[in-house]
């Protein structure tokens, strides 16, 4: 369980953030454009955070207490495979938790 | 605002914007779940997801609180993860240029990947349009969009709390991450920066306060950011 406070905390004030960000320069910075390191360096991040935020998931799953588990690392490969080969988000978390149920009955 | 133009471009946006609710509508769902297995109630997954309406930072938040992860680290992350909205934004700007400040900040409120995607698209290929035009067309994209994304996350918050744990929905946010981000790593700094942000991040995984997450961030945009520049020196030698 997670504390409401914390919870109503993090909607309102990633609310406001988001909405910050999607109005800068629409609507607060008007028309300066963004120099050409900071382009390149936003461009990254989703790619330098995700995968961070998902590894020690993957090896180390809650759901077994942290230790490491055959079905959930062979249900992230095929995801990521899935994924990279096709393009296709939808098909990938689906491809995903396919290979996630498989595993875990075969296991 | 009227004119037969801003309609058209309207029932055009309508029409492109059909097709998202294909991929809206899933994600929607697994939100709605994902977030009450996690411990959230209705109210506070509806409240998310109308007022922060970004799928992945909504995600990222949800995995850091149930990892119990500093408030500020949360928001730290989860913002991050929408900081390429400033360049939607940025892009934006240049055809939206002269409307009103108040439908601009509508606009904003509704820049998701979806709407940023078919406008620029649109604008690019009829830079002449007047913005009222513009912005029709971009409302009419997030006319299906918006309705199903919280109605879906809805629906899946309420039949949430009614899937039993084996279905191992806990690996419901790591896929959906890799499913995500796989796509996108079509290019050499690309995979750089995710390679090094799996490493540091597994590295760094004793650091206190999910800490170690933001310097393994930090470093692999740093990381895809030089391997970008090294591979154009190397194209063109100055």
């Amino acid at each position: 369980m997670i504390d409401p406070v914390t919870v109503w905390t993090v909607i309102i004030v990633l609310g406001l953030g988001t909405f910050l960000i999607r109005f800068s320069f629409l609507g607060l910075i008007g028309d300066r454009d963004l120099p050409d390191w900071a382009l390149r360096l936003l461009r990254y991040v989703p790619v330098a955070v995700m995968p961070g935020l998902v590894a020690p998931l993957v090896v180390w799953p809650e759901a077994t207490g942290g230790s490491p588990d055959a079905a959930r690392i062979g249900a992230a490969l095929a995801a990521f495979a899935i994924g990279a080969a096709t393009r296709n988000t939808l098909g990938a978390i689906l491809g995903g938790m396919a290979a996630l149920y498989l595993l875990l009955w075969v296991t | 605002m009227s004119g037969p133009s801003t309609r058209t471009w309207y029932w055009q946006g309508v029409r492109d914007g059909l097709p998202f609710t294909l991929v809206v509508t899933p994600f929607a769902l697994l939100f709605g779940v994902v977030a009450t297995e996690a411990g959230l109630d209705i109210a506070s997954t509806m409240g998310m997801t109308i007022l922060v309406i970004a799928g992945a930072a909504q995600f990222t938040a949800l995995a850091l609180m149930e990892e119990q992860a500093p408030t500020f680290v949360v928001l730290l992350t989860a913002l991050a993860v929408n900081l390429r909205m400033a360049l939607y934004s940025a892009s934006m700007s240049t055809h939206l240029r002269g409307a009103p400040v108040w439908q601009k900040a509508i606009a904003a409120y509704f820049l998701v990947d979806q709407s940023y995607a078919a406008a620029a698209l649109k604008y690019e290929r009829e830079p002449g349009a007047s913005v009222s035009a513009k912005l029709g067309y971009f409302f009419g994209v997030m006319t299906p969009v918006a309705p199903l994304w919280y109605g879906f996350t809805l629906v899946g918050a309420v039949a949430g709390s009614a899937i039993p744990p084996e279905y191992a929905l806990d690996f419901a946010i790591p896929i959906t991450f890799i499913a995500l981000v796989a796509p996108s790593l079509r290019s050499l700094p690309h995979l750089v920066a995710a390679t090094v942000s799996v490493v540091l991040a597994l590295a760094l995984v004793w650091v206190p306060y999910s800490l170690g997450l933001i310097a393994a961030a930090i470093v692999a945009m740093a990381a895809g950011a030089a391997t970008e520049i090294a591979l154009e020196r190397r194209r063109a030698p100055a």
